[in-house]
């Protein structure tokens, strides 16, 4: 019953990711370029995050998330690009076709790449398992902003904000605007040192926010609607109760990978997206991963440069040219949880803007980064921003230099300038042995 | 339907059991009015259970819950190629861990054999591997029950109950019940809404049972709320098993288990708790722990996926070691006590026997010929053809080709069609039993406003259908929450 449709590339989710790929892509007006996006309009998350900060590093602007959203969105359209909205792929029929569900009717849709720009999500509360009573009026921000920005809807009055990471601080403005003050945010983390951005110069709307460092929430408390929340300090194991009316859990995220796991795609054990390389290739010939799906998450317009990064790979690849020998994996080191691009090759180019993704889960100010392969450091750096838990951290890919390739997996190390040592090496001795 | 006397027969409770009764009982020239003190059909103990179909392979012999489970299953089995609702016969093992539990199988098995179950079989651990990969090691053995299955519970209740209404049953929800009066040959039972009379009262309580039996002056039983928690794992834990995994029962229940569920997640429980408190559905931080360390042996793999759902449920478990069905002629009462989650398969076998028993007791049963076909529900099962993928349907009314909650599949005309059914949803949870809408991974993250406003305008188009006000205050209500 299904119809079949060809193309050459199909492009799953139109967020900052897809639909810059799309328009890369789309200048080569010989190609067939598909973008598949399940809501209503393109854009992805930028669209319901109405607050300026958007455009930075790809369109050298600064301008609000819808607008944004609608730029990249009106680019791709004029370059060429189809976009099929309220248009959701489901499934794989098989390994370059598409099964996708819209109003039009089922189809299956066969493409000679396809590119996975599916995004991420903040864990809800189940999947943070906050017990406590079933109450209404428990957010993500995604949902919030959905709410306020899109549904032009209302929350409650007073809010708990659980984390202090760029997203936090965008719902604790979402909520300003929907009448919604924040009574207080907490965070695990011992300092909220990586948002100073925030907490500059007074001037923010953010001033005045409380922001509770090392803190969980450990019960919510209210049936039908949210009247309390319990947290905890968690190093005295003090518990207190915050009265609230609405409880907002941001950050934590997870990329939407369904698609990408269902097709049996390698899975970063950290990211939980997809193994790429640096030419942004999964390990599946054809299929292409970008954005916030690799490195959950980075701003808009760092997912929004993966898409021009991959399009001159996505060619080469319609081209016939294939990546031609066996990658080096990268692996990351505690306090590192994950490193993305994980897969060096000879030859391949350096990853968009020169620049390897990192999650860190303890602040180090000024942060050496330390390469070893075989027992022996091959390259290190440090450098002049922190690395913060709750942003991602960028080192420059400069530092895989010296790998060698064939060699055995590189790991990635975080120290203070002061701490390298028989330690690092030791670790990176054992890691060597397990490998 | 009512007459200047009333009703002829109430029934308090519109849970599995109370919904199966009336259904039953309109099949019958009878006036019935099906009465629930919540705002909505299956919103308490019926709606978070395990959603298992059992096979009563461990009942206790001899006992009326026994025969009831049994005729139950294949009762339910049949109802549901007619009504479409979702069971997958995925068969269930029993899993022993140590000596003593792989001691008492051959006992369980002879039990199966009492209860007329004879399909289990004995199976040693490699055998229990081969079809369980993923199993935490040190398993010892196994016995098979072939027949145990899983099945949408919310959509049971709701086919029985919409199926009572179509009968004629008065569906009168958010009347809860405060006191009895018997005068003459009727009893005027006094709900929130305003006295309700019937010559017959079915008290199937549930969780109230006790409280309704007291208001008829017996003291016969209490009831304990028993809370079970579960946790639910995300779909793409399917693949990791394919079949229910019991534990060895002992003398608290049926243990925790790790079973598919019909949806296509993985579940995990559920917890057994005794507590005094019956509205009590918070989950708790102990309960968690005592199901991650449960689950982390009985399925190690299983605790790497993402968490989907948790859910805290109370089952109505007395001081019973049976079901506890009894008439009181001289009232024209019947009670239906202590349907433990057993209630689930054993409804509609629960709905004949009472039947009988009032016939017994001098309730005039003339069946009735013109009765409408059972209802055909939506498929929300994993396992079968859903709207999204329906070309057909999609080709026919493109509402079914628009997906509102990505993560379940769940389309505009799904939603659209539960708000205009026989039973409407009172509210968002409503809507989620009806439609799995919002119960996915994302839980509202991408759908939750669109969902929302979708079921505000279904809800107002309804009201213009007919007239449902606590429908759409409800609605609003929580819209503002």
């Amino acid at each position: 019953m299904s119809t079949t449709h060809t193309v050459d590339v199909a492009i799953v989710g139109g967020g900052p990711a897809g639909l810059t790929a799309a328009a890369a892509l789309s200048r080569d007006r010989a190609l067939n370029i598909i973008v598949l996006e399940r809501e209503s309009a393109a854009g992805g998350i930028p669209r319901h995050s109405d607050h300026p900060g958007y455009g930075m590093r790809d369109l050298k602007t600064f301008i609000s998330g819808p607008a944004y959203a609608r730029r990249l969105t009106d680019t791709a359209a004029a370059a060429g690009a189809t976009i099929r909205t309220n248009t959701m792929v489901t499934g794989w029929a098989d390994e370059k076709t598409l099964e996708v569900t819209s109003p039009r009717g089922r189809e299956l849709i066969q493409a000679s790449a396809i590119v996975l720009a599916t995004g991420a999500r903040e864990r809800p509360r189940p999947a943070r398992m906050i017990p406590g009573d079933r109450a209404a009026g428990i957010y993500t921000t995604g949902h919030l902003q959905n709410v306020v920005h899109l549904k032009h809807g209302t929350v409650g009055r007073r809010a708990v904000v659980v984390g202090a990471e760029l997203v936090s601080y965008s719902a604790v403005l979402t909520l300003k605007h929907a009448g919604c003050q924040t009574a207080l945010m907490t965070t695990e983390y011992p300092s909220p040192e990586s948002y100073a951005v925030f907490n500059l110069a007074g001037k923010t709307p953010l001033l005045g926010v409380e922001v509770a460092t090392r803190t969980r929430l450990t019960r919510i408390i209210g049936k039908p609607v949210v009247r309390a929340v319990e947290v905890e300090d968690l190093d005295t194991g003090e518990r207190r109760m915050i009265d609230c009316d609405t409880v907002v859990l941001t950050g934590d995220w997870i990329p939407d990978h369904e698609l990408a796991r269902s097709a049996g795609l390698d899975i970063d054990p950290g990211t939980l997206g997809p193994v790429v390389d640096t030419a942004l290739r999964t390990s599946r010939p054809g299929v292409f991963a970008i954005g916030n799906l690799l490195h959950p998450v980075d701003t808009a317009d760092i997912a929004a440069l993966d898409g021009r990064h991959v399009a001159d790979h996505v060619r080469h690849y319609l081209n016939g040219r294939r990546p031609s020998t066996e990658g080096v994996l990268i692996h990351a080191d505690g306090p590192l949880r994950w490193v993305a691009p994980s897969v060096v090759r000879p030859g391949d180019p350096a990853p968009a803007r020169h620049r390897l993704l990192l999650w860190t889960d303890t602040l180090v100010r000024v942060p050496t980064v330390v390469a070893a392969q075989n027992g022996k450091i091959i390259g290190r750096k440090t450098l002049p921003w922190p690395a913060s838990p709750g942003r991602v951290f960028r080192v420059p890919s400069s530092i895989l230099r010296d790998v060698e390739p064939g060699g055995g997996p590189v790991t990635l190390s975080l120290h203070t300038p002061l701490s390298i040592s028989g330690r690092a090496l030791l670790r990176n001795r054992r890691s060597r042995v397990r490998a | 339907m009512t007459t200047p006397t009333g009703y002829d027969v109430a029934v308090i409770g519109a849970g599995i059991v109370g919904s199966a009764i009336a259904r039953e009982l309109a099949g019958h020239q009878l006036s019935v009015a099906l009465l629930e003190a919540r705002d909505d059909v299956g919103d308490g103990t019926s709606k978070a259970n395990t959603a298992i179909l059992h096979t009563g392979y461990d009942a206790k012999p001899g006992t009326l819950e026994s025969a009831m489970v049994s005729r139950g299953y294949h009762l339910l089995s049949e109802y549901a190629t007619h009504t479409g609702i979702p069971i997958e016969h995925t068969g269930a093992i029993l899993v022993a861990w140590d000596q003593e539990q792989l001691d008492a199988l051959p006992s369980l098995k002879d039990k199966a054999e009492a209860n007329g179950y004879h399909r289990c079989e004995l199976i040693d651990a490699e055998a229990v591997y081969t079809q369980l990969p993923h199993l935490g090691p040190g398993a010892l053995g196994g016995m098979t029950v072939p027949d145990e299955s899983i099945i949408c519970t919310w959509t049971v209740n709701l086919a029985l109950a919409t199926d009572a209404v179509n009968r004629g049953v008065t569906l009168l929800t958010s009347h809860r019940v405060d006191r009895v009066d018997a005068v003459g040959d009727a009893t005027t039972v006094h709900t929130s809404q305003g006295p309700v009379t019937a010559r017959w009262v079915v008290n199937a309580a549930g969780l109230g049972a006790d409280l309704i039996d007291a208001m008829f002056g017996h003291s016969r039983f209490t009831v304990t709320p028993r809370r079970g928690e579960l946790i639910v794992y995300d779909k793409l834990a399917h693949a990791l098993i394919d079949k229910i995994v019991l534990p060895v029962p002992t003398a608290r229940g049926k243990g925790v288990l790790v079973s598919p569920t019909i949806y296509g997640n993985v579940m995990l429980g559920p917890t057994s708790e005794d507590l005094q408190d019956r509205t009590a559905t918070a989950t708790s931080e102990t309960g968690f722990e005592f199901l991650l360390d449960k689950g982390r042996k009985l399925m190690p793999r299983l605790l790497e996926e993402e968490v989907t759902a948790t859910y805290s449920g109370l089952r109505a478990a007395i001081d019973h070691n049976d079901y506890l069905i009894e008439t009181d002629a001289a009232q024209r009462y019947l009670l239906v006590g202590g349907i433990r989650s057993t209630g689930l398969t054993s409804g509609m076998a629960v709905a004949e026997y009472v039947r009988d028993q009032l016939a017994a007791a001098g309730l005039a049963l003339v069946p009735r010929t013109d009765l409408p076909a059972p209802p055909r529900m939506p498929n929300i099962g994993e396992a079968f053809p859903r709207p999204y993928q329906r070309a057909d349907m999609i080709a026919a009314d493109p509402a079914y080709g628009r997906i509102v909650c990505f993560c379940e599949r769940v389309t505009e005309g799904e939603v659209r069609d539960a708000c205009h059914s026989v039973i409407p949803p009172a509210a968002l949870e409503g809507l989620r039993r009806r439609t799995r809408v919002m119960n996915g991974r994302c839980q509202a993250f991408f759908c939750g406003a669109e969902v929302q406003s979708l079921l505000e305008r279904e809800i107002r188009a309804s009201q213009n259908d007919s007239a449902a006000p606590t429908v759409a205050a409800a609605a609003v209500q929580e819209s503002h929450r």
